[in-house]
Parts: structure tokens; C-alpha cells; sequence
């Protein structure tokens, strides 16, 4: 199926909802691996907005990204509760376990905060990491 | 044989040091394992409890010894176990009591008798029995919710909407992710009475999509108990990582599927809210407290609790670095020495309390000599502090509290909406002169002009540089300049973690000789 008639059933499947926007873009997201300029231009027309509006509301969430990036995923949380246990003096080893295989990314809380230090990959969490624990799960991304 | 009953919470925390493999292990030994809501002690976590005894933190090598009876795990009869029996549990009243999604277990705990009263006794009833209990928006502000329940119901409009505001971005809470994960039911009901109150038949619950377990939860909920609710509509929304939306208005916009940005107020949302139509916005918390105050008699109960104007429990949340974290609601009134030492047992690294940050990373940072100040809106009001939504982070002796200042300017640039000026532009300004103050640690600070500075045609601007002291001076300016001029609470309230983090621990920013000249005195210093 093309893109645009993928993107058309998408919108659709939303379209009765009150402000559709998000759950679209969340649904192209999870399906295309990002929200490029392509799809925002599909979406806008699907909806009968302008480009613009819908560039606008993709480029102010975090959660949405532009380009794909095939590598995986591990998000640290690196908020106030993290970092009172340690997660910044564990950085330098997970980078190092990353390498540019895998993409670290920040987040500010993973709601495990009596746990920290915490990461996510996909839908599992990891909590009470050490230096050791965390580049174990970097490897094994 | 009978089976035994295992009970292993499957609370997002609790799977995420291994519950899952844990049930697995017990479903092999031939238990019956059922998952629970969390008990919210989370250091205990996972939490394995038969016949209402527990063994925890369990791993899988303690399967056997769990069963056979002979394992060092054990904590003894859960109920009784201090961290638990201290407390006084309405809002989390079936934390790990429950089966999570289970209607049965839900109904059985008196679930939906609040909803059952509610449509007896009619609008104005419920907003009265809300009001007399004192119940206060737990996201932060602290508003009456029986207040802000009249004023929707009053308002006229063609819709009316109810919002569950579940976006819970603060570093150091988790309260809602639990209440989501451990008693979805009991929210929905909260959103169906307010549905009752105000005349709304639609609510949103707008989660963030940091919580993959909270969201899969509430969808599942919302599906089984429709009939119940109807001719009331829950509907789960998702965010996508802006820490903004948890602002009330930004929300909105997200809700609506445009920029999150905040929007002026007024008009209030209980006026013209999502789609321009009166909408009640409330924080998980405080919608899952209304089940309880429906029940009979419950608004009075409610009201007997707490201190002053701050009604009621507040489920507090011992994150960071602390010994015995988890979730301890308690009647408003508690100190924060008791939390921190006495229920919390100190820090998790052993080392000494330097810093406790309640509130977020929007709250001030309090040092050990305030462990005295009571939990209530108006007291932390009056210290420079916030409540907020009930989060208290412990930091130990090894913090650097220029850094979380540092930290504080650059989430608030990172998670700004960009509308307003003293948010937008402040917070960066307030990472430059913060990472400028720190740099000058050594070197006794202060700046030299600049290029642009030293030209003829910059009259206005000072040709000889700043002091460090002069610097301490703009940085506090600064902030004084977020916290009056900004739209929302982001910009508002960052200056508190910075200003309270200079106050008490000036030689973090400056080194020890210049806080010295500049205060007189280190409080806090070394060793403190």
C-alpha cells in the first residue's frame, strides 16, 4: 500500500474523534518511524489544514521526530529523582556502551522515582540500575 | 492440595525490577498467582505476599525458599508493617488489595457506591458534599474543586467536558501512574460523579506517553466498565512528551490536537475550555478522592482530616535518593522531618540529607534545618515553597546544588511553550549567568565586558564588567522577572528551585570564599 493511501486510512480512522491531531500522528509515528515533511503534507491535506499548522504541532512534541532513526532506542531518565541517585556519573559508561549503535536518548521521568536510576526501551522499564546493569542493557539493545 | 495464592503486584515499578519473571517462577511451582495493585513500598519491591504475609525485595532465587517458609525475605503481616499501618490510605484505600482491571474485586471494595449515591442525591448535592469536604486540586494549585465543580455547572453550554489531567511530569512523583496502574475504576467513577455534578457526559484522560502501563490500563478500564458509567464517556488521550501540557490550558490545546501552548487566563477553563465549552480539569488525585467523598458520610470524614485549609490526605511520594521510598498518603499536617527520616529512613546511600526538593522540579529545595515545616498549602506557601502534587525528592550530602540550578534553567528552556517572554527567553538567559556564576567558582567569578559592550555606541551599557556579587544580584532579578511575568506555572515557578538552591547553599554556586562575603555565613556548608 502507498504511503499516501496508508496515511489516508489513518486519518480516517481518527477522523471522527474531537481533535484527531495527535492520535493521527501518534498512529504514523508508531507505523512510519518518524513524522516527516511528506506525511505532514498528507496529513494536512487529509484534514484540509495547511502544512504549516501541522508542522507546527509536530515540531513542538518531543515525541515525534522527523527523520527515522533505525537504531535502537533507550531512553535514561535523567530528571531531579534520577540524578539524586546517581545517573549522571553513569553516563559516561552507558555512551560508551552505545556507541553510535544505539541511540540514548533523555527523559525527564519514567514515574519510578523511588527506584532510580531508570530507563526505558519500548514498552519495558528498568529500574534500581547501576553503571554495571545499565550497560548491560545498552548492549543488549 | 489447594493452590496457593501468590500475590505479585503488577505495578509498572514493580515490573520493572522483575515482577513479571517472578509470577512466572510461582505459576511453574503450580501457585496461583494473582496480580495486584503495588502497596507502595517500593523498596520492597517485588512484593510477594500469600496469606497477607510478605517477602520482598523477592528475586527468583527466593521462589523456593518463599514457599517452603524458611525465606529471609519475609516482612511479616503486610497490614502491619509500619510504613503501611502509619498511614491513613482513602484515595489509595485498595492499594494492593486489589486486582487492578478486576470488576469484581472493584465492586467488592465498595467500587461505584459513591457513583450509585451521586446520581441519587442529584448536582447540587454532590457539589455541596465536594465543597464541605475541603477537597483541593492535588496537581499543584490547590484550588477548591467543589468551587471550580459549581462554576462548570453553572456555566452555559451546548457540551460541557471533563478533563483528567494524568499528564504527571514532575521528577519525584508517581502517584497518579499508581492510582492509574492500581485502581483505574476508582478514577472513572471520580470523572462519572463529576460528570453527575456538572452535567458533562464526555471525559478525556490525558495521559503521558511516558507511562506505557498507565495508558494500556486506563483503555482496558474505560472498555469494561462502559456500561456502568454510560451514558458517560471516558476517553483516553495520549501526549508525546511535552512537560507543558500538564499545565491545565496547554493541555487543552493538546487535547484539541493544536500546539500545546498555554493559554491567557481568563477566560477560565470552567468557562470556555476544551473546544470553547465549560470543562472541569482536575488532577488524577483529586478526581480519585471524590468515590471516597460521595460514600456516605465521606464528605465529613474527609473534612475531620488535615489542618487549616488543607483538607483531607495527600498521597505523599518519598522518591530520589531515600531508603524507604514509595507512596504514603497522610493526613495534611506531617512534618517533613518525619517523612524524610522517621518514614523514609534517611537516604538510600547512607550518607547524610543535604537537600530535599518538594514539589517537582518546579519546587524549592529545603535543607535539613526546615525538616520542621508542616504539610499544608499555606505553610509551604509561606516558606517560599510549593506542595505541588506531592513529591518529595531527597538529595544526599554528594549533590551539587549549583547543578540542579543549572538544571532547573535548562528544563525549564527545553519544556518552555515558547508564548511567553520571561519563560522563553529567561530560562536561557538563566543558563547563561548560571554556567557564568559557576565558572567563576574558582576564580573568585564576576565577568569581564564584552566586545559590544566596550563600543562607543553601547552608552547605556557598564564598561567595567560585573562582579560575582552583581551577578548573584541579576540572577535573582531574573527570576524575580519569571516568577511575576511568565503566563503559567514553568516559568513562574522555576526561579523556585534556583533561588531556594542559592539561598541555602551559595558556596555550590560560588565557592566558599564568596558566599562568605557576600552572606556573612555558610549555612549548610561543609559537613552540614
Amino acid at each position: 500500500m502507498s504511503k499516501e493511501l496508508r496515511i489516508g486510512e489513518i486519518v480516517a480512522g481518527h477522523f471522527h474523534r474531537e481533535g484527531p491531531l495527535l492520535p493521527i500522528l501518534h498512529e504514523v509515528q508508531e507505523e512510519f518511524g518518524c513524522v516527516d515533511a511528506e506525511s505532514e503534507a498528507l496529513i494536512a491535506k487529509a484534514l484540509n489544514w495547511s502544512r504549516a499548522d501541522v508542522h507546527g504541532v509536530v515540531s513542538f512534541y518531543h515525541d515525534f521526530l522527523a527523520n527515522p532513526d533505525p537504531r535502537p532506542e533507550v531512553q535514561i531518565c535523567r530528571a531531579e529523582a534520577c540524578k539524586a541517585r546517581g545517573i549522571e556519573s553513569m553516563m559516561d559508561e552507558a555512551q560508551q556502551a552505545a556507541g553510535d549503535r544505539v541511540k540514548l536518548s533523555a527523559v525527564y521521568c519514567l514515574g519510578l522515582c523511588s527506584a532510580g536510576p531508570a530507563a526505558r526501551m519500548g514498552e519495558t522499564l528498568h529500574a534500581r540500575l547501576d553503571t554495571g546493569s545499565l550497560a548491560s542493557l545498552i548492549e543488549n539493545a | 492440595m489447594t493452590q496457593t495464592i501468590v500475590r505479585i503486584s503488577d505495578d509498572a515499578l514493580a515490573r520493572a525490577v522483575g515482577a513479571d519473571a517472578l509470577a512466572a517462577a510461582f505459576e511453574k511451582q503450580g501457585c496461583d498467582v494473582q496480580r495486584t495493585s503495588s502497596w507502595g513500598m517500593h523498596w520492597l519491591e517485588p512484593l510477594v505476599e500469600i496469606d497477607g504475609k510478605g517477602f520482598g525485595p523477592a528475586t527468583l532465587a527466593d521462589v523456593d525458599a518463599i514457599l517452603s517458609g524458611t525465606s529471609d525475605r519475609a516482612i511479616g503481616a503486610i497490614e502491619d508493617h509500619p510504613f503501611i499501618a502509619r498511614q491513613q490510605r482513602l484515595t489509595f484505600a485498595r492499594a494492593g488489595k486489589t486486582r487492578p482491571l478486576s470488576l469484581e474485586d472493584y465492586e467488592g471494595t465498595g467500587g461505584w457506591s459513591g457513583l450509585k449515591r451521586a446520581r441519587q442525591i442529584g448536582s447540587d448535592a454532590i457539589i455541596e458534599e465536594v465543597t464541605r469536604s475541603g477537597l483541593r486540586g492535588r496537581g499543584g494549585a490547590g484550588f477548591p474543586a467543589g468551587i471550580k465543580w459549581r462554576t462548570v455547572a453553572n456555566a452555559v453550554g451546548d457540551r460541557k467536558y471533563i478533563v483528567c489531567n494524568a499528564d504527571e511530569g514532575d521528577s519525584g512523583t508517581f502517584a497518579d501512574r499508581m492510582m492509574m496502574e492500581g485502581d483505574p475504576y476508582a478514577l472513572i467513577e471520580g470523572m462519572a460523579i463529576a460528570g453527575e455534578a456538572v452535567g458533562a457526559l464526555k471525559g478525556f484522560v490525558y495521559i503521558r506517553s511516558e507511562y506505557p502501563d498507565a495508558i494500556r490500563k486506563m483503555e482496558r478500564a474505560a472498555q469494561l466498565c462502559a456500561h456502568i458509567i454510560a451514558p458517560f464517556e471516558v476517553e483516553i488521550r495520549v501526549g508525546a512528551g511535552a512537560y507543558v501540557c500538564g499545565e491545565e490550558t496547554s493541555l487543552l490545546n493538546s487535547l484539541e490536537g493544536v500546539r500545546g501552548e498555554v493559554r491567557a487566563k481568563p477566560p477560565l477553563p470552567a468557562i470556555r475550555g476544551l473546544f470553547g465549552r465549560p470543562t472541569v480539569v482536575n488532577n488524577v488525585l483529586t478526581l480519585s478522592a471524590v468515590p471516597h467523598i460521595l460514600g456516605e458520610g465521606g464528605a465529613n470524614d474527609y473534612e475531620a482530616l488535615g489542618m487549616g485549609r488543607s483538607k483531607g490526605t495527600m498521597p505523599i511520594q518519598l522518591a530520589g535518593n531515600i531508603k524507604h521510598g514509595g507512596l504514603y498518603e497522610a493526613a495534611f499536617g506531617v512534618t517533613l522531618g518525619e517523612l524524610v527520616n522517621d518514614i523514609g529512613g534517611g537516604t538510600h546511600s547512607g550518607r547524610p540529607v543535604k537537600a530535599v526538593q518538594v514539589g517537582g522540579p518546579l519546587g524549592a529545595y529545603l535543607p535539613p534545618e526546615q525538616f520542621d515545616i508542616v504539610f499544608d498549602y499555606e505553610a509551604y506557601t509561606a516558606a517560599d515553597a510549593l506542595i505541588g502534587h506531592g513529591g518529595i525528592t531527597v538529595f544526599d550530602d554528594t549533590a551539587d546544588m549549583g547543578s540542579m540550578a543549572r538544571f532547573a534553567m535548562e528544563f525549564c528552556a527545553a519544556e518552555s511553550c515558547g508564548k511567553c517572554t520571561p519563560c522563553r527567553i529567561g530560562s536561557v538567559r538563566g543558563i547563561e549567568l548560571i554556567d557564568r556564576i559557576l565558572a567563576g567558582k574558582e576564580t573568585g567569578g564576576g565577568r569581564q565586558p564584552d566586545r559590544i559592550e566596550l563600543s562607543p555606541v553601547m552608552q547605556n551599557a557598564p564598561k567595567r564588567g560585573r562582579t560575582a556579587e552583581e551577578e548573584i544580584e541579576l540572577l535573582t532579578d531574573l527570576c524575580e522577572t519569571m516568577k511575576f511575568g511568565s503566563l503559567c506555572a514553568l516559568g513562574g515557578f522555576t526561579p523556585y528551585p534556583v533561588l531556594s538552591a542559592l539561598k541555602h547553599w551559595p558556596q555550590d554556586f560560588t565557592g566558599e570564599a564568596v558566599a562568605e562575603r557576600e552572606l556573612g555565613t555558610v549555612p549548610g556548608g561543609k559537613g552540614a
